[in-house]
């Protein structure tokens, strides 16, 4: 009942290739705005990567996709349903199609590797034992982490985390893929194990994977498309060489990793020699 | 001015909080049959609270009834009484100290464990990460607590309550030599039913308000290492105060 709630579009449909779509979205937090206007669409089957500098609202954006926050005004639509106008318990069968990879992995700290990605096979499902089993161990082995099973969180690295944690997130194969900055924190090898993963999941089982990050040299591998968002706006958005030749002055900026430019270096402040002679 | 700006601020402060934990409380009995449909997670949250805090009650249950064997035996004795150590040992115990002592011990080491754990969980997403697994934390993770919370209570304070009357005995008639059958039958003959009814449904209703404090404070700590910190330390104060209160009250209504 409730699955057929969250898969049957209750409001406008957005159009057939796009899976979420982000229309005028105004959203603040204590009077400050985050978004002001805010629109985009993630296209289905394929990985879009979310980009801005610090405190652009990125992650603010994958909670207001994920329902855990709703905007002052404007849209979010998941598959044409308006995230914000559902109940709880709609809201957590949407879920149910959704999984979402968090920056330091939030993995349950009392229960071991298995356990973990076991844990919404247990939540949501009768299967047998065996056939739980079974799914765990295929999911550890798809991220190279069969042989982890049994450890703990505590025991794992920062890389290793991320990938149980992926394994846990694709458990119940969900339709849409959610990566909260996956890169942040990584050595070399762990990162090129994450994007390579990224690319596995996304096309070998037809998923769609949204990817909240700042590592341009990462997502210009990994993003079909990519959203470059500042000033409560998307300033930019298209394929990684679109963005390279933007003529957009905090595209430039962000994108070649300049110190100082619309993004200013300095926090505002009152003039240096002033602030210094009045000490 | 200034100080009646404060006074209201702080009253209105605490009428939300209070508003608060009603709101909260409600949604905890709301999830709290689901929760006993999972005997397994419900039975390991009276582990947790319950089995670990045994030694650390039983412990001071054995010092409170010598304690209380001491003072009662010099009490007594001046009137020449010490027989009746054995009763008002007992109903002192029963009564009064056994459900509050316990309730103040069950805050410092379950209270904190479970604030300090649901807070952790809050600061490293795993509560988010339940929620965006279409899993609600209120029922997987606050509702067995409160569950394991208020069934272990009313047992940890039955089990203080014998060992209390156990380390008064132990003054009275071991070290004392009050006479044993006088001790024990003047006990038998004035501590009723109701006395030990009297000191479960303290236990009952301490447990109901520590566990809550604690579920609520773990719940809704701010999401950083002094968040954590902060609502550990508030679980301990508030339940200490709480049961303090509350035992006024139920000593009034059962007097």
């Amino acid at each position: 009942m409730l699955s057929n709630v969250a898969s049957r579009p209750i409001d406008a449909r957005t159009p057939q290739d796009s899976i979420v779509e982000v229309r005028d979205v105004h959203y603040s937090i204590g009077g400050r705005a985050i978004f002001s206007g805010l629109n985009l669409q993630i296209q289905r089957g394929r990985i879009t990567a979310i980009m801005g500098p610090s405190g652009t609202g990125k992650t603010t954006l994958l909670r207001l996709m994920t329902g855990q926050i709703k905007p002052d005004s404007g849209q979010v639509l998941f598959d044409g349903i308006d995230v914000s106008n559902l109940g709880t318990r709609e809201l957590y069968a949407l879920r149910r199609r959704m999984g979402m990879l968090f920056q330091n992995g939030a993995l349950l700290t009392d229960e071991d590797v298995f356990e973990n990605v076991a844990f919404p096979l247990r939540e949501h499902t009768d299967l047998p034992e065996a056939l739980i089993r079974n799914i765990v161990l295929t999911k550890l082995q798809s991220v190279g982490l069969r042989g982890a099973a049994r450890l703990m969180p505590s025991e794992l690295s920062g890389g290793m985390a991320r990938r149980v944690a992926l394994a846990r997130a694709m458990a119940t194969d969900p339709e849409v893929l959610i990566y909260d900055e996956p890169f942040t924190g990584l050595d070399p090898i762990s990162m090129g194990m994450i994007v390579r993963l990224v690319r596995q999941m996304n096309y070998a089982l037809g998923i769609t994977s949204i990817v909240v990050s700042h590592d341009v040299e990462e997502l210009a591998i990994l993003a079909d498309a990519s959203y470059i968002i500042a000033g409560g706006k998307v300033a930019a958005s298209g394929s990684f060489v679109e963005l390279k030749d933007h003529d957009s002055e905090i595209v430039h900026q962000f994108i070649n990793g300049l110190a100082d430019g619309p993004v200013a270096f300095h926090y505002p402040a009152p003039d240096y020699y002033e602030d210094l002679l009045t000490g | 001015m200034h100080f009646l700006r404060e006074l209201w601020d702080n009253v209105r402060e605490f009428i939300t909080t209070v508003g608060s934990v009603a709101l909260f409380f409600g949604r905890v009995l709301a999830q709290l049959p689901g929760a006993l449909l999972r005997p397994s997670l419900v039975v390991e949250q009276v582990h947790n609270t319950g089995a670990l805090s045994l030694v650390i009650i039983m412990t001071c249950g054995l010092f409170v009834g010598m304690v209380l064997g001491l003072t009662g035996y010099d009490l007594l004795q001046r009137f020449g009484s010490e027989e009746a150590l054995g009763t008002a040992g007992a109903l002192a115990v029963t009564k009064e100290l056994g459900p509050v002592v316990t309730a103040l011990l069950f805050a410092g080491r379950a209270g904190t464990a479970l604030a300090s754990e649901i807070g952790l969980m809050r600061a490293t997403d795993q509560l988010t990460a339940m929620e965006m697994m279409a899993v609600d934390p209120m029922r997987r993770v606050i509702a067995p607590r409160f569950a394991g919370g208020i069934i272990a209570m009313p047992l940890l304070t039955v089990i203080f309550i014998a060992i209390g009357i156990f380390g008064v005995q132990v003054v009275g008639v071991q070290l004392f030599k009050v006479d044993a059958a006088s001790f024990w039958s003047q006990m038998r003959s004035s501590v009723g039913l109701d006395d030990i009814m009297e000191g479960v449904v303290k236990g009952c209703v301490f447990g109901v308000a520590c566990s809550l404090i604690a579920v609520y404070e773990g719940y809704n700590a701010a999401p950083t290492a002094e968040g954590v910190g902060r609502a550990t330390t508030r679980t301990v104060v508030n339940s200490a105060v709480l049961t303090l209160m509350l035992d006024y009250i139920l000593t009034a209504i059962m007097l």
